[in-house]
């Protein structure tokens, strides 16, 4: 076969957003030999698009908060389907990892106390997002990276993995393509974290980036792992809406966080009918619903959304609190935030489920095989609160980059078989060798309208069940696809592996929609509108390959000790 | 729906051509919507990066119509009708494929800067007006326009030099951080050639993100240089420190 090269590390780390990066830097500081791997240049990642802040009991504004009230916050955002031993990590140590960045050179907005500032959020009960007027993700990519390359990690840009390599039931090692000459490279490793973001661009309207295409979710799927959860998708309340060639993309919750107000065609404040104590903070999951609802209604802004004004907090704010959201606006459908309402519409935005993991080192079922951020299940159960995936992916990158380098430390590598290698090779390259074949972006193209009419908002079993037979059709028709020209820097070739992923992605969401029959936080099923506690509320969904085939199969979730749960009971 | 003409340079590190490419205009298009179109329906191999589509990323700059641009932000509504648009990779990288090019020294000289360094005893109370200013540098995206305009490095291919606007405003912020300690200044001037600026200020006019590069971080960065090297009370302390 084609020569290929050969790197060898103790952990490898595939995506470098914040988990990855997170992970990467502890990997490194617990002295395994760490590569980083992205499918873009370094800080390019997705993270660098997350907008409003990240959630940490800091107490900085709000003196009341502790990680107790973060952690119930987190957990009844997420309907209690949360894994809970994540999200009381989570809670605890969040504070301190955002100081963290701190102290690596983050300039966080300032309280008059000289302070990390704190903004209020959906679904939390105290201001308790630190940000960087909307540009949060970028502040925290920038730090991350610049602590990470004064790691020692070796980084390994423009690279895209494909395939994970077992040795019995362990990883061993990772396969895939440098994206610029379109040469094949291997990576052996004793212990693998995937840290590669979430899914959203299977679906037609999303806020999230190319990357999203669900390759970590896929592979793991793949080698064995077992994903958690998947039907719950976060639909973003606020995408733009106009015009179409935007639609989708991110109008940030510290909008609302700062003020904004939702109204219908009729000049309603229709959030009063839908949760009047929270109105616009209410989470995600009930605002994306009523705006949904009210457009369905016919009481929509004139491109089928909501209105939403942040205007009346005076021009000079919105442009020092809401910068990015600004010119956003003024660019790309040149209107003036400053002066009236901006149209929003619901917007595929973040997968809670993924690879399930245990809470401590953030391995998943398949030994060897690690998990952080999106990628990763259970933390946020039905729904996430905003601003906790930036949290999430610094405590659980922390926490998986220190459980793979103990794991990696002191196992010999395994030999790779060669054989292995060759197969996947010339998999990736039939889509050259074909001589009749699909396109691989209209197939994507018709998955993404597959997803977004299916498996969307509001759900009913007869659109499930269309969606999965649709996704059956595509995956039959993409088993033979035909690309042109070289493989150096080839998008259509590249397509070619991430449309895989995307498929396995898309089945494994309809398939645990179809089960789930309740609903419960981003799970709205129409003919089951109610949560059955006594039963779904206490099962997790879990899909993982079997013979060949996607094996649905639910699992109790993990018990509560009394410790914690009575904090709920005294609550009621 | 109204069509228009695009030239996109397709080609390698040994050479290429303008291709035309004929595309449907749809409401508030930018002409990264156009390169989809064309990746879709004509050469799926056309090589452009990109990433957020919103520009937040800095991954799809490119010279459109000769002016350095991001794709994902120009709106196709910007240009005349029946005007053909031609879009180039940056000039200042060697080319790649089509409109990817070789950015790789932009991460060599990064590595380079010295990091963040606070004092061990640091109490970490910082306040917003001393912020704002590294704040403004940290709004950069990363894009390398103002690599690819800055005539030091385009014109002069001066890399072994200069490191480039880019690297300035990183180099100024780390210096005005209000919990810094180290002096960065003998790098300024020695390792990332700050005197080779000469203030043109083509840099800050290309940024897409409104940052003053000129006015508020070379400038500044030079005279605190100017004070370390010639100040004549600096200069007097040296000698009889020997330093």
């Amino acid at each position: 076969m084609e020569k290929y090269e050969t790197h060898t590390h103790d952990v490898i780390v595939i995506g470098a957003g914040g988990a990855g990066l997170r992970a990467a830097i502890e990997s490194s500081a617990k002295g395994a030999s760490t590569a980083l791997i992205c499918k873009s240049l370094l800080g390019k990642a997705h993270t660098v698009m997350a907008e409003g802040g990240v959630a940490a009991a800091l107490a900085n504004v709000d003196t009341k908060d502790n990680w107790e009230t973060h952690f119930k916050d987190t957990m009844k955002g997420g309907k209690m389907l949360n894994n809970w031993q994540m999200a009381l990590y989570h809670a605890k140590e969040a504070p301190e990892r955002v100081r963290e960045l701190e102290y690596w050179g983050a300039l966080f907005d300032r309280t008059k106390e000289g302070r990390i500032n704190q903004r209020a959020f959906g679904g939390h009960t105290w201001k308790r997002l630190a940000h960087v007027g909307d540009r949060t993700g970028l502040e925290m990519i920038r730090t991350l990276q610049e602590k990470g390359i004064h790691s020692g990690i070796d980084v390994y840009m423009e690279c895209t993995i494909t395939h994970l390599i077992k040795d019995g039931d362990r990883v061993v090692g990772a396969f895939g393509y440098w994206r610029e000459s379109g040469k094949f490279v291997l990576f052996r490793a004793n212990a693998i974290v995937l840290a590669t973001g979430g899914v959203g661009k299977a679906y037609k309207y999303t806020s999230n980036s190319w990357e999203y295409t669900g390759d970590g979710h896929a592979m793991a799927y793949e080698a064995g792992a077992e994903l958690i959860d998947m039907e719950f998708i976060q639909f973003h309340p606020t995408g733009m809406v106009w015009p179409p060639s935007v639609r989708g993309i991110l109008v940030t919750e510290a909008v609302r966080g700062e003020g904004g107000i939702l109204t219908n065609s009729e000049g309603e404040r229709f959030m009063e009918r839908y949760d009047p104590e929270r109105m616009e903070l209410s989470t995600r999951d009930v605002v994306a619903r009523s705006i949904y609802t009210e457009v369905e209604q016919g009481r929509g802004s004139p491109h089928g959304g909501a209105f939403l004004d942040v205007s009346h907090r005076g021009a000079d704010y919105v442009k020092r609190k809401l910068p990015s959201m600004y010119h956003q606006f003024m660019e790309f459908a040149d209107i003036d935030i400053t002066k009236g309402p901006m149209e929003v519409f619901p917007t595929t935005h973040y997968v809670m489920g993924g690879v399930k993991v245990e809470g401590d080192t953030c391995s998943s079922t398949v030994p060897g095989l690690f998990a952080a951020g999106e990628v990763a299940g259970g933390m946020h159960g039905a729904n996430r609160l905003g601003g906790n995936s930036l949290s999430d992916l610094l405590v659980f990158g922390k926490r998986a980059g220190e459980g793979a380098a103990a794991y990696a430390n002191g196992k010999s590598h395994a030999s790779v078989s060669a054989e292995l290698v060759e197969g996947y090779a010339n998999e990736l390259r039939e889509p050259f060798n074909n001589t009749q074949g699909e396109n691989p972006y209209t197939i994507h193209q018709d998955l993404q309208d597959v997803m977004q009419l299916y498996i969307g908002v509001f759900r009913t079993e007869e659109n499930i069940q269309k969606g999965i037979d649709e996704i059956e059709k595509l995956k039959e028709r993409a088993k033979t696809l035909k690309i042109e020209g070289s493989v150096m820097f080839n998008p259509g070739w590249h397509l070619c592996r991430d449309l895989k992923s995307m498929l396995i992605v898309s089945e494994a969401l309809a398939r645990c929609a179809l089960a789930r029959k309740e609903s419960r936080g981003a799970h709205s099923r129409v003919d089951f509108p109610e949560s059955d506690d006594g039963t779904w509320g206490k099962l997790n969904s879990i899909v993982a390959i079997k013979d060949g085939a996607m094996d649905f199969v639910t699992r109790p979730i993990m018990e509560m000790p009394d410790e914690f749960s009575k904090m709920f009971t005294e609550d009621k | 729906m109204s069509v228009a003409k695009l030239r996109v340079f397709r080609g390698d590190s040994q050479g290429g051509e303008e291709k035309e490419y004929e595309v449907p205009v749809d409401e508030g298009m930018v002409v990264l919507d156009a390169l989809f179109y064309i990746q879709a329906n004509y050469d799926g191999d056309l090589a452009i990066r990109w990433n957020c589509k919103a520009a937040k990323c800095g991954s799809c700059s490119t010279e459109i119509n000769g002016k350095p641009k991001l794709a994902c932000k120009t709106r196709m509504d910007s240009f005349e009708e029946g005007e053909t648009i031609t879009v180039y990779p940056i000039k200042a990288f060697p080319v790649i494929k089509d409109l990817v090019t070789d950015v790789s020294w932009n991460y060599e000289v990064s590595k380079k800067i010295p990091p963040f360094t606070p004092a061990e005893d640091t109490e970490w109370i910082m306040y917003q007006e001393d912020v704002e200013r590294g704040q403004e540098f940290r709004k950069c995206i990363e894009c390398f326009m103002c690599q690819n305009v800055c005539h030091i490095l385009r014109d002069h291919n001066r890399k072994d030099v200069f490191a480039g606007p880019r690297f300035m405003i990183k180099i100024a912020e780390r210096e005005m951080h209000p919990l810094d300690v180290l002096d960065r200044r003998e790098f300024a001037r020695e390792e990332a050639g700050v005197g080779f600026c000469n203030i043109t200020k083509c840099c800050t006019e290309v940024c897409p993100e409104d940052i003053h590069i000129t006015d508020n971080g070379i400038i500044p960065l030079k005279e605190r240089v100017v004070d370390k090297y010639y100040d004549p009370l600096s200069w007097l302390l040296r000698k009889i420190k020997g330093k």
